[in-house]
């Protein structure tokens, strides 16, 4: 494998799969159901020590 | 027989040291080694001192549900590599307004310099880092640390990195990578120290009995994998000898300068942003009692963090060698960087709201809010002088330098400070903090100075640039570098007392810090008393 394959992989399937992997990071933190999720998450530093 | 097996890897370790120091191939390396043998003697005798020879199941083993031990070490030595490394700056500030403070060879400025960024980046925000890591996973996982005594391995070891690379930059060894300046063999023994740190804080969490993991422990853990995979890479060498201290870079030309900047780049993005914001998200809810604004943006703050800074690097090479394209490319994702940053500002400063007054009663809370403040400050300000317009006046400038002080005086210091006078009373079991009027001059003392340093850094910063620029109608330079040198020794000067004020709030917070262990409380006025809460209507 050298350089030019790497960089073109780079630039096509690998820019694809992290741009996919953000978003769908992005919307499953905004997914319906989760604000209750994430105010229990939010708790728990303020739990008993 | 306890700590058996560890006082003799340590004798053995101590033997290869002087083995090392025997066959030297360069006097550097000799004398480094000689440092070497004595740290490990002087860790194997104390080991000795406190070992006993009771049959194990008589040693009482310690069953409290969190291991507090290495993190109230942690607290200490975070304090003690504060004030040195402070110290250390003003003394190279100094230097540069007075170049007769410098004193060679071990004490001069080429020298003292990366001993006090690392000190301040490794030894102090390191220690802090990984004390408050340690407290955070035990506490949100309501686990105690894996790997038992492997957390006293990651304190001890990590200080011997400390020791090994100051000593190291005073007797001349360097490979001049920024912030990466250790040679070869204290770059393999951080790795170690490393992959010890990541077991711990890993196995922690797989222990964990809470199922959610805490969004601080996203960002502390990003912060620990990312410097692995960048300390590895950027350090990648070959040592001209196994005994001696000179090492090449695997890489040469442009892309040792990307690896080595987007190393350097992202020093700051992990090390001392991602890692920091881990402190953020626990002690500011913490200290306020209250929830996280928005938890959910914390998380979309955690992805897009982590996916833009790491490309940001090679906007430190602006009109370099480097192609067109990756500069571009590091400065469009430097802008793009202000959505996180800012985003990540308003969920730390707005977890403040319904307790605003907090601001007036609590200096622990005022200096947590400071410390988000200039997150947010220098985080504009750094996207600013990353677009190249911006940047041809800037760079190689002292406009970099306070730039930078922003960031690190007053966001990741002001955090840790907040972070320690947390600590401080919870972890040694005191009702509260020895004084908290002192917090209030450790604020003014260190906000002050900050404020002075970066000001006096802008003035100096731009006035170089436009020095540097400036031509005669008929097309000659106007001026002579030595003349924009000459230029700065003001600027110098006033930027000592900024770092003087710094230090001076940092010496208050150690006597404060000592005297809260030892258990004193000082008599005074209590602070201005919080409203009165008011209930909401039944």
């Amino acid at each position: 494998m050298d350089y030019t394959t790497l960089r073109h992989f780079a630039d096509s399937w690998g820019l694809l799969a992290m741009t996919v992997f953000f978003i769908g990071a992005v919307l499953f933190a905004l997914r319906p159901g989760g604000k209750q999720a994430a105010e229990r998450a939010a708790q728990i530093p303020l739990k008993e020590d | 027989m306890k700590y058996g097996n560890e006082i003799i890897l340590l004798a053995l370790a101590a033997f290869a040291a002087l083995l090392g120091a025997a066959f030297a191939q360069d006097s550097q390396f000799g004398a480094h080694m000689w440092v070497l043998f004595f740290a490990l003697v002087a860790g194997a005798i104390v080991l000795l001192r406190t070992s006993n020879y009771a049959p194990v199941d008589i040693l009482a083993e310690d069953k409290s549900p969190y291991m507090d031990g290495p993190i109230r070490y942690g607290v200490v030595a975070t304090v003690f590599w504060g004030v040195t490394g402070f110290l250390v700056g003003v003394v190279v500030a100094a230097q540069l307004a007075f170049p007769d403070l410098n004193i060679e060879p071990w004490l001069n400025f080429g020298r003292l310099r990366p001993l006090h960024t690392s000190a301040v980046v490794f030894a102090f925000g390191g220690n802090a880092l990984i004390a408050t890591s340690f407290y955070v996973v035990q506490r949100t996982s309501r686990a105690r640390l894996f790997g038992g005594n492997l957390a006293w391995y990651v304190f001890w070891g990590y200080q011997l990195f400390i020791v090994m690379a100051a000593t190291g930059y005073l007797l001349g060894i360097t490979q001049s990578r920024e912030y990466a300046e250790p040679e070869w063999y204290v770059d393999i023994f951080l790795t170690i120290v490393w992959v010890a740190y990541l077991v711990v804080f890993l196995g922690t969490i797989l222990n964990r009995k809470e199922p959610h993991i805490y969004v601080a422990n996203w960002f502390y853990l990003a912060f620990i994998i990312t410097i692995a995979m960048l300390h590895v890479v950027n350090n990648l060498a070959v040592p001209v000898s196994f005994l001696g201290s000179k090492s090449y870079s695997l890489f040469s030309g442009v892309q040792d300068a990307l690896t080595q900047w987007w190393y350097g780049h992202n020093a700051v993005g992990f090390f001392l942003t991602a890692g920091f914001l881990g402190m953020m998200y626990y002690f500011v809810p913490k200290q306020v009692d209250r929830p996280v604004y928005s938890y959910r943006l914390s998380i979309i703050h955690f992805w897009s963090l982590i996916f833009l800074y790491i490309w940001a690097g090679p906007h430190h090479l602006h009109y370099t060698a480097l192609p067109d394209w990756a500069q571009t490319l590091g400065m469009v994702f430097s802008i793009m960087l202000w959505m996180p940053s800012w985003g990540g500002m308003i969920n730390g400063l707005m977890t403040l709201s319904g307790a605003w007054d907090k601001i007036r009663t609590d200096p622990i809370v005022r200096m947590m809010v400071v410390a988000i403040a200039f997150y947010g400050m220098s985080t504009f300000e750094g996207p600013v002088m990353s677009i190249k317009a911006v940047n041809s006046l800037s760079h190689y400038t002292e406009w970099t330098i306070g730039h930078v002080h922003s960031g690190a005086l007053g966001w990741n210091g002001m955090i840790t400070f907040g972070a320690i006078y947390f600590l401080v009373p919870r972890l040694w079991g005191r009702e509260r903090l020895y004084s908290l009027r002192m917090v209030t001059w450790h604020f003014w003392l260190a906000t002050l100075g900050i404020v002075v340093y970066a000001a006096v850094m802008w003035v100096a910063g731009i006035s170089q640039g436009l020095m540097w620029r400036e031509y005669d109608e008929q097309g000659f330079l106007v001026y002579s570098f030595a003349e924009s040198v000459a230029a700065m020794v003001p600027y110098y000067v006033v930027r000592t007392i900024g770092g003087l004020m710094y230090l001076a709030g940092a010496l208050v917070m150690a006597w404060n810090v000592f005297m809260t262990i030892r258990g004193h409380q000082r008599q005074e006025e209590p602070m201005p008393a919080a409203a009165p809460v008011l209930q909401p209507a039944q």
